[in-house]
C-alpha cells in the first residue's frame, strides 16, 4: 500500500470549530438574553446626532411589524388569499440591521423573501402581496425606492447586484467622500444559494472589478429540506478570502450587531474599497414556504433551541430592562401592528386580477405587430362567448 | 394479476423503485429528493431503502447537478436527476446541450450517456413565476437528446423504467397537474409498449387531435364535448417528441383529413409548427384544412391568476376543432 498523502490544512484548525453555534467568529453586540457586549472590530453606533435608545426602539418596530406582515401573509395564505407565502419568521433582525444600514442611493437585490428589507426601503407590504397571490409578478417600481424585484431562480441576482456595482463605479460614484453620492449595491441570498455558479461567478466579478457590492448571505441553516452542511464544509463567511474580499459572520438574531457589520460593509463599498462577505448566521423558524413541511426533515429540538435566541424577544428584555422603553411604548407598536394587520388583510383580498387582454402588455417596450394580431384574436374570440351567453 | 389504483406522482415513484431495485447503477439525483421525497415526493421513501449513496441530495446548483450526473456517467452509473421545476433547468442548460446531448456522437459512440432529466413541467397549479414553464422544445431542438412527456400513472410507471434502461439521454417531462389529480388502474404484470411509440387514446373519424403530457387531458375532454355535437374526434397522445413517433399521425390524419395540436407552450415554434410541417409534408393531399395549433401566447407565463387564460382549454380546443371543420 503506498502511503497516504497527507497535505492540505486541517478544516477545523484553519476555519474553527463548527457550523453549529456561530463559532467564537461570530460577531455580537447583544446576546440572546439582552445583554449589550462590546466586540474589538464592531459596536453599535446609532448615527450622529441620533439618541441611542430611540434608534433601537425603533428596530424593535420595525421588526414586531415586519413579523406582523409575515404572520398576516401566512394567515391569508392559509385562507386561500395568496398562492404560497415565503415566511421570514427568526430573521427579523438580520433583514432589519441590513435594511436599516442603507443609505436612500443604495440599492438592493432581494431575494422572495426579504419582507423585512423591502419594509424598511419603503415599499408598501401589500405590493409585496401581489406576487404570491399571482395577480403580478412584482407591482413595485425598483426605482422608487431602490429596491428590486424580487428574484426567485436561486442566486441570479447576485451578478445582477455586481453589475450594478460596475456601473455605479462608471458613474464615479464611489469613493468621492461625499456622503449623498457615494453608493453601494447589496446583494441579498440565502445558504442554500451560496452554491450556485451564479452566485460564486458574482464573487470572481466583483472581487476582479472592486466593486461596490455587499453580498449579504442570510445562513438561516436550510435550503429547504438541505442543512448547511449539504451546501459547505467551511463557515461560509471564510469561502469570501479564497476570492479576494474579507468575510465576516454576523449573530443575524442580534440587530445591533447586524446593523453595525453591514453598515461598515456598506461604507467599505461606498469608499472605494471593494465588496464584503457577510454572513448572518440565522435561523428560519418557519417552514420555506407555505407548502412546506419542516416535520419531514429536522427535528422539532432544534427550533425549540433557536427560538431561545429570537431575535425580537432580546430587544424587549434589552428595552424593558433598561427602562428605555416604557408600555406605553409596546402597546403603541401593538396597535400599529394590528392597523397593519387590516391594512393587508383588506387589502389583499381588493387586489384586483389582472386582465386577460393585459398577458400581452409589457412584453416589449412596445407590442408588435405579431403580437398585437395574437391580442387582437383572442380578444375576438373571448367577445364570441359574450354573444354566445 | 397485481393490479393497484395510483396517482401519476406514483407511478412514477414505484418506476424508479423497480429500475433502482433492478440495476444498482441506478442513482437519483437533485435538489431535496432525499429525506424530503423531492417537493412533489416523486422519490418518497427512496433515499430511506437505498441509502444517501444512490438517491443523492445535491447542494443547489442544477449546472453541478447535470455535469456531476455526466460524469457518473462516464464511470458506468445511470443518473436520473430531478430538476425541481421547469423554470430551473436553466442554470443546467448548457451542460445539457453542449455535453449531454454531444458525448456520444464526439465520441463516435465510444461514450454513452444514460441519463434520464425529470423535469415536471407546465402550470395550471397557481405558482409563482419559473414554476409553471414548457420548455420542451428547447431540448427537442437539440440533436442528440431524447424527449418524452408521460401524461397518465400508468405510462408514469413504465415510461420512467424505460428511460432509465435506455441508453442515450432522455429529458423526462412529468406534468405536474396531474401529479396527484387521477387515478388510474396499474398492471404491473402487462407488458408495456415501446418508450418512443404515440398512441391513440381516443379514436375518431373527423379531426386528429395530437397533445401530450397535461394537454392529452384536455384532448380527451374535448373529444367527449365534441362527441355530444356529432364530431367525432381522434385523440393520439404523442409521448415521444424526440424522436417523433409520426406513423400513428399519419395514419390518423390520412383519415380525418383535419389536424389541431395543442400544447402548453409557445405556440411560436413549438412542438407544434414541427409536427405541423410534417404533416404538411406527408399528407398533402389528405388535407382537407390547414393544421391548427392551440397553445399557451407568445408571452412570459403570466401571474397565476389569469394562467388559466393563458394555457390552451377545453374551450380554445373545441374552438379550433370547429374551425378546422369549418374551413
Ligand atoms: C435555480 C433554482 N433552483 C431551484 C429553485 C427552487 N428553490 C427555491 S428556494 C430553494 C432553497 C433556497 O435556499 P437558500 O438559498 O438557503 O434560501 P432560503 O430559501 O433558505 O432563504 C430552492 C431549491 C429555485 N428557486 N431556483
Amino acid at each position: 500500500m503506498s502511503q497516504s498523502a497527507d497535505f492540505g490544512p486541517d478544516l477545523v484548525e484553519v476555519f474553527g470549530p463548527s457550523q453549529q453555534d456561530g463559532g467564537p467568529e461570530l460577531i455580537q453586540l447583544l446576546t440572546p438574553e439582552g445583554e449589550r457586549v462590546g466586540h474589538p472590530d464592531f459596536s453599535f453606533d446609532p448615527g450622529e446626532g441620533q439618541d441611542e435608545a430611540e434608534v433601537i426602539r425603533g428596530f424593535y418596530r420595525d421588526m414586531a411589524l415586519t413579523r406582523r406582515i409575515d404572520t398576516e401573509a401566512t394567515a391569508l395564505q392559509r385562507h386561500g388569499e395568496l398562492g404560497i407565502w415565503a415566511q421570514l419568521l427568526g430573521q427579523e433582525a438580520a433583514q432589519i440591521g441590513a435594511g436599516r444600514a442603507l443609505r436612500p442611493q443604495d440599492f438592493v437585490f432581494p431575494t422572495y423573501r426579504e419582507h423585512g428589507v423591502a419594509w424598511c426601503r419603503g415599499v408598501d407590504p401589500l405590493s409585496l402581496l401581489g406576487l404570491f397571490r399571482g395577480v403580478d409578478q412584482g407591482s413595485w417600481n425598483p426605482a422608487d425606492n431602490n429596491f428590486g424585484l424580487y428574484t426567485i431562480v436561486i442566486g441570479a441576482q447576485a451578478l445582477h447586484a455586481t453589475g450594478y456595482a460596475m456601473g455605479v463605479q462608471r458613474d464615479g460614484a464611489v469613493g468621492t467622500g461625499d456622503p449623498d453620492r457615494d453608493t453601494a449595491v447589496i446583494a441579498h441570498f440565502g445558504d442554500g444559494a451560496s452554491s450556485q455558479g451564479d452566485v460564486n461567478e458574482s464573487f470572481i466579478f466583483a472581487a476582479s472589478y472592486n466593486a461596490p457590492v455587499v453580498f449579504f448571505c442570510q445562513n438561516n441553516q436550510w435550503a429547504i429540506s438541505e442543512p448547511i452542511e449539504r451546501q459547505t464544509r467551511i463557515p461560509l463567511y471564510q469561502r469570501a478570502l479564497g476570492f479576494g474580499f474579507p468575510g465576516l459572520r454576523v449573530d443575524g438574531n442580534d440587530v445591533l450587531a447586524t446593523y453595525a457589520v453591514t453598515k461598515a460593509a456598506l461604507q467599505r463599498a461606498r469608499d472605494g474599497q471593494g465588496p464584503t462577505f457577510v454572513e448572518a448566521y440565522t435561523y428560519r423558524m418557519g417552514a420555506h414556504t407555505t407548502t412546506d413541511d419542516p416535520t419531514r426533515y429536522r427535528l422539532s429540538d432544534d427550533v425549540e433551541n433557536w427560538k431561545l435566541k429570537d431575535p425580537i424577544a432580546r430587544v424587549e428584555v434589552y428595552l424593558k430592562r433598561n427602562g428605555l422603553a416604557d408600555d406605553d411604548f409596546f402597546a403603541s407598536v401593538q396597535a400599529e401592528a394590528d392597523d397593519l394587520g387590516v391594512h393587508l388583510r383588506e387589502g389583499c383580498k381588493a387586489l384586483p386580477d389582472p386582465k386577460p387582454l393585459s398577458i400581452f402588455d409589457h412584453v416589449f417596450t412596445e407590442i408588435t405587430p405579431e403580437l398585437e394580431e395574437q391580442r387582437d384574436g383572442y380578444a375576438a374570440y373571448l367577445a364570441s362567448f359574450e354573444g354566445a351567453h | 394479476m397485481a393490479t393497484s389504483k395510483i396517482t401519476l406522482a406514483k407511478g412514477l415513484n414505484m418506476g424508479l423503485r423497480k429500475a433502482m431495485e433492478n440495476d444498482p447503477k441506478v442513482l437519483v439525483m437533485g435538489e431535496d429528493v432525499g429525506k424530503l421525497g423531492g417537493v412533489f415526493r416523486i422519490t418518497d421513501g427512496l433515499q430511506k431503502d437505498f441509502g444517501e449513496d444512490r438517491v443523492i441530495d445535491s447542494p443547489l446548483a442544477e449546472s453541478g447537478i447535470v455535469g456531476t450526473a455526466v460524469g457518473m456517467a462516464l464511470r458506468g452509473y445511470r443518473p436520473v436527476v430531478e430538476i425541481q421545476f421547469d423554470g430551473f433547468v436553466y442554470p443546467a442548460y448548457d451542460q445539457i446541450v453542449c455535453q449531454v446531448a454531444k458525448l456520444t456522437f464526439r465520441s463516435q459512440g465510444k461514450l454513452k450517456m444514460p441519463m434520464v432529466i425529470r423535469i415536471p413541467f407546465g402550470g395550471g397549479i397557481g405558482a409563482v413565476e419559473h414554476h409553471s414553464e414548457s420548455p420542451e422544445a428547447q431540448f427537442a431542438h437539440t440533436p442528440g437528446l431524447k424527449v418524452v412527456a408521460c401524461s397518465n400513472p400508468v405510462d408514469g410507471y413504465w415510461m420512467i423504467q424505460q428511460a432509465i434502461a435506455h441508453d442515450d439521454p432522455v429529458i423526462f417531462l412529468e406534468p405536474k397537474r396531474q401529479y396527484h389529480a387521477d387515478k388510474a388502474e396499474l398492471d404491473e404484470s402487462a407488458t408495456p409498449e415501446p418508450l418512443f411509440q404515440s398512441r391513440v387514446v381516443r379514436t375518431g373519424t373527423d379531426v386528429t387531435v395530437l397533445a401530450y403530457g397535461p394537454t392529452v387531458k384536455t384532448a380527451l375532454k374535448a373529444a367527449e364535448a365534441a362527441a355530444g355535437e356529432g364530431k367525432s374526434l381522434e385523440v393520439i397522445d404523442l409521448r415521444t417528441l424526440s424522436p417523433l413517433d409520426m406513423a400513428p399521425v399519419f395514419e390518423s390524419v390520412r383519415r380525418t383529413g383535419r389536424v389541431v395540436v395543442t400544447h402548453e407552450a409557445h405556440v411560436n415554434l413549438g412542438m407544434g409548427a414541427e409536427l405541423s410541417a410534417r404533416i404538411t409534408e406527408q399528407c398533402f393531399y389528405s388535407l382537407e384544412a390547414p393544421v391548427l395549433r392551440v397553445g399557451a401566447f407568445d408571452t412570459p407565463y403570466p401571474a397565476s391568476r389569469i394562467e388559466e387564460e393563458y394555457l390552451p382549454d377545453l374551450d380554445r380546443v373545441l374552438d379550433a376543432v370547429d374551425r378546422t371543420l369549418e374551413f
